[in-house]
């Protein structure tokens, strides 16, 4: 853009003759390498963002990775010999895991596991071994005439041994199982089935999946209606007078307060007056809709400005009513900017956490919840609390929780800007 | 019998006041011909449906408000409660633990006086909704009647559903109103109460913070409630370490991307940057707990920092600032792109270098529009909680040293919020002090970085 040619004579003039010409040299070469230097700044500021945002993802996905896999034992169970006398006709019920600890299977599964791993190893299975054994003989009564080889969790301490920390005793016996082939890291689908639990290889993040899914729709529900119809009459009807200069106001700066400052409106005025419903996704979602409310507005009142004056001017000459102008032809035409905002203002809130730590959401809920005022977690929650246990074993499961959040942000954010591109209308 | 049963019924209720009416406004429509007809038939049904749902849905909301002390009323004259201690916490366990039995919340009972009132409360409960809900469908019935008796073929329905449009439109956004008075009402009213046990003074100046959310109330005085080393650790997280790293690197990532950036270039970072604000704090937070602080530690300890702690200022403050990079990049872009091109296109064609242009002319210009950016960014990064919940540590400390483990405000509050005392100990109630300071402190800022933006943006304009 500016070759030297212009750059120099400004200050090439008077120089150049009190000094010669080289100095001028200098002084130019001076300039542009300061000017190289500048731009070589700017692009490391990028390039340090960009690196800083793949190795935050490196780092989850790498540690995430194996937060899906469990240390499993693969056990030969022999049920040829008759030990366990159940009826297969009778495993089809709810009852069946009952009927099957009456019948020894317990005791059973952890013989076989110290005939295949031997003394030391055998004796650290995971507390829920036998109950996944009875669920796949209920799955498939005929195991009941064969012998089978089962892959079975293993406890935390046996987990721990086979990354390699904790007892030396069982880091030794681990790695021997582990290359004798009875001992792996398997893939752990249960983990996106199961709840909360107090041991790492048995939680699970369905409970808290469901609880943030709840919660979402409290949200949507009560802020996308609200957001909607109080953009429709600021943008469209709303008097100029010192109650909408209020209403504007209140808008703009309840889009800016803290996100905590939510969570202390929710603990003194929800569960003030809902003091039953304490971690329930009902008022979760009560709360994170007062935060997401003005981030609808603010994107509904922008789209539907963008639609221009003559599609009102037209609608109202043909004898349309103001309401029916807005509901029949501005309102569909500013829909999908309105949802592109709507899901950004929603994906803010299904990562946010720190307002439902204040309406006591940090609970541990070790069951899914049944509806929206039985207690719940909720997935940033779940992940917040994992964070703090000891157990390295959590390190991994935290890791694959926020794997979990972030793929449904960016399935959330990948909607939003499918929406912008294919259905706004540039006028 | 569910809360939101007399909703449900209501709903019920008022789609077939809305068929019954379509029907008689369509056989209105074919006795009076095309022109008789003032609305449309579906502007005839929906005022009968809105006149049938709106009253009977407003008793039904404030019943459900008033109906739980009524219920609790009817219980303590059943003769189970006269065992009740008299008042305080145990008496509320044991009636809430009993009301959530009997509504079928919760299955066992933990002690046996709540089990002794399980019935009462059934009764009451069963009593009470029965009420609610006839009164709800009564009072809906008669409301649709009332209206499905006015139907004329010159009965006026468009102008009456759109006046209860305009209303229910006048109610939506006052509820922005309603939000804010609500945190105001909240957090003066908690402060009022915690100001009453310490005196202003002593939180605002002392030094020392350290209270004991399970101890006694009387014991709590003003000399463990300064929150002086909060503040500090607020700023010297949020408004100094954070803004050493966000300003710079935000600043000049929104320099390169206006001025040098190729277009193709811009398609790739913009995205970037909107992942970066996008992804969620507990993952900052996480990040900055497993990653970021155990660095820090290590290279504290390695330049000869003994005391460099594993739970640091300066982790929680470097993570804050790349997650405040985004918010300072588009703020300053945006002051940037207001500065007219007349003056950027006369200091290039004087000669200037692209750098003296921007350093000499964009960047002065844009002066009061950035300085506004960074007051918001600085408002931002003050509220945030979670990365300083999980990286910066308990410990309420005055020093600056960022190698230390510091506390902020938002760290206190939930501290002091989630424990397990009582709503009315001064520890729970600082929270509400904390939270009116934060929330005084952000609002100023946003106001005036406001207020700056708008100015600068008209003197251009």
């Amino acid at each position: 853009m500016n070759s030297p040619a212009q750059a120099s004579p400004r200050d090439a003039t008077p120089a150049m003759s009190a000094l010669g010409p080289d100095h001028a040299d200098r002084r130019l070469r001076r300039r542009y390498a300061a000017e190289r230097r500048f731009r070589a700044l700017g692009l490391a500021a990028i390039l340090f963002s960009g690196a800083m945002l793949c190795f935050l993802l490196f780092d989850m996905a790498a540690n995430g990775i194996n937060g899906f896999k469990r240390a499993e034992l693969t056990v030969e169970m022999d049920f040829t010999t008759g030990v366990l006398q159940v009826d297969p006709a009778q495993l089809e019920g709810p009852e069946s895991e009952g009927l099957l600890e009456g019948a020894g299977l317990k005791d059973m599964v952890s013989l076989a596991a110290v005939r295949t791993a031997g003394e030391i190893a055998g004796a650290e299975l995971a507390d829920t071994a036998w109950r996944e054994v009875g669920r796949k003989i209920a799955a498939d009564p005929g195991m009941l005439n064969r012998k089978v080889a089962l892959s079975v969790p293993v406890s935390d301490d046996l987990a721990a041994a086979v990354r390699g920390d904790g007892d030396p005793v069982l880091r030794k016996e681990a790695a021997r199982l582990a290359a004798e082939g009875k001992l792996h890291r398997a893939w752990d689908w249960g983990f996106l089935a199961r709840g909360d639990a107090t041991s790492p290889q048995e939680v699970g993040i369905w409970g808290a999946l469901k609880g943030s899914i709840l919660t979402m729709l409290v949200t949507l529900a009560l802020a996308f209606p609200i957001g909607v119809l109080s953009a429709v009459y600021l943008e469209e009807y709303a008097p100029r007078n010192r109650w909408t200069d209020m209403i504007e106001v209140s808008i703009n700066n309840l889009a800016a307060v803290p996100s905590i400052i939510f969570g202390l409106l929710g603990l003194a005025v929800f569960l003030w007056l809902f003091p039953n419903w304490r971690s329930a996704p009902l008022i979760g979602g009560m709360t994170l809709a007062l935060m997401t409310m003005p981030v609808i507005v603010i994107s509904g009142r922008n789209a539907i400005k963008a639609v221009p004056p003559s599609i009102r001017d037209a609608a109202l000459g043909i004898g349309a009513s103001r309401i029916q102008v807005v509901f029949h032809h501005v309102l569909p035409l500013a829909l999908p900017g309105i949802l592109t905002g709507t899901i950004i203002g929603m994906a803010r809130a299904l990562g946010e956490t720190a307002p439902l730590l204040m309406i006591g959401m940090r609970a541990f809920v070790a069951s899914p919840p049944d509806g929206l005022t039985s207690p719940s977690s909720v997935l940033p929650v779940q992940i917040f609390l994992w964070s703090d246990e000891i157990d390295r074993g959590f390190v991994e499961r935290t890791s694959a929780a926020i794997i979990v959040l972030l793929l449904f942000l960016l399935a959330m954010n990948s909607l939003a800007i499918y929406l912008r591109n294919r259905f706004e209308n540039r006028w | 019998m569910s809360p939101v049963a007399p909703f449900i019924a209501l709903l019920a209720l008022a789609l077939v006041a809305w068929l019954v009416a379509r029907g008689k406004a369509q056989a209105l429509q074919r006795g009076s011909g095309t022109r008789g007809m003032h609305s449309l038939p579906s502007y005839h049904a929906w005022f009968v449906a809105l006149a049938t749902a709106v009253p009977a849905g407003l008793f039904a909301l404030v019943w459900s408000a008033v109906s739980p002390g009524l219920v609790l009323g009817r219980v303590l004259q059943a003769p189970a409660a006269g065992a009740l201690p008299a008042f305080g916490m145990q008496r509320d366990t044991i009636l809430s633990e009993a009301h959530a039995i009997a509504a079928g919340q919760a299955e066992a009972a933990f002690t046996p006086l709540s089990r002794a009132l399980v019935p009462a409360f059934e009764q009451a409960l069963q009593h009470y909704g029965t009420i609610g809900i006839v009164i709800t469908l009564v009072l809906g019935f008669a409301g649709g009647a009332a209206a499905f008796l006015r139907l004329r073929p010159g009965f006026t329905a468009r102008t009456q559903v759109e006046r209860t449009v305009m209303a229910l439109l006048l109610v939506a956004s006052l509820v922005a109103i309603l939000t804010t008075f609500g945190i105001v009402g909240s957090l003066v009213f908690e402060t009022f109460r915690f100001f009453q046990i310490v005196s202003p003074l002593d939180f605002l100046l002392g030094t020392h913070w350290s209270p004991d959310p399970m101890g006694t109330v009387g014991l709590a005085t003003g000399e463990t409630y300064g929150a002086l080393p909060l503040f500090w650790g607020t700023i010297f997280i949020g408004a100094i370490i954070a803004m050493l790293v966000a300003i710079p690197l935000g600043m000049m990532s929104a320099i390169y991307l206006t001025q040098y950036a190729s277009a193709s270039l811009r398609k790739w970072v913009k995205p970037m940057l909107e992942i970066l604000a996008g992804i969620p704090t507990v993952v900052y937070g996480y990040f900055a707990a497993l990653t970021i602080a155990p660095a820090v530690r290590d290279f504290g300890r390695a330049i000869g920092i003994a005391s460099a702690s594993s739970e640091s200022a300066l982790a929680a403050g470097l993570v804050m600032g790349i997650m405040i990079i985004p918010f300072v990049s588009s703020m300053a872009d945006d002051s940037i792109a207001a500065v007219p091109s007349a003056m950027r296109d006369g200091s290039l064609a004087m000669g200037a270098t692209r750098y003296e242009t921007i350093r000499h002319v964009l960047v002065p210009a844009a002066l009061p529009g950035i300085v506004a950016g960074i007051m918001l960014a600085v408002s931002r990064a003050i509220g945030e909680t979670m990365i300083v919940v999980m990286a910066a540590g308990a410990t309420a400390r005055l020093t600056a040293n960022p190698f230390e483990s510091m506390t902020t405000v938002t760290f206190q509050i939930v501290a002091m919020l989630t424990g397990e005392g009582s709503f009315d100990h001064p520890a729970t109630l600082s929270a509400f002090a904390l939270g009116m300071v934060l929330f005084l402190v952000t609002l100023a800022l946003n106001v005036i970085a406001l207020r700056v933006v708008k100015r600068f943006r008209e003197a251009y304009e």
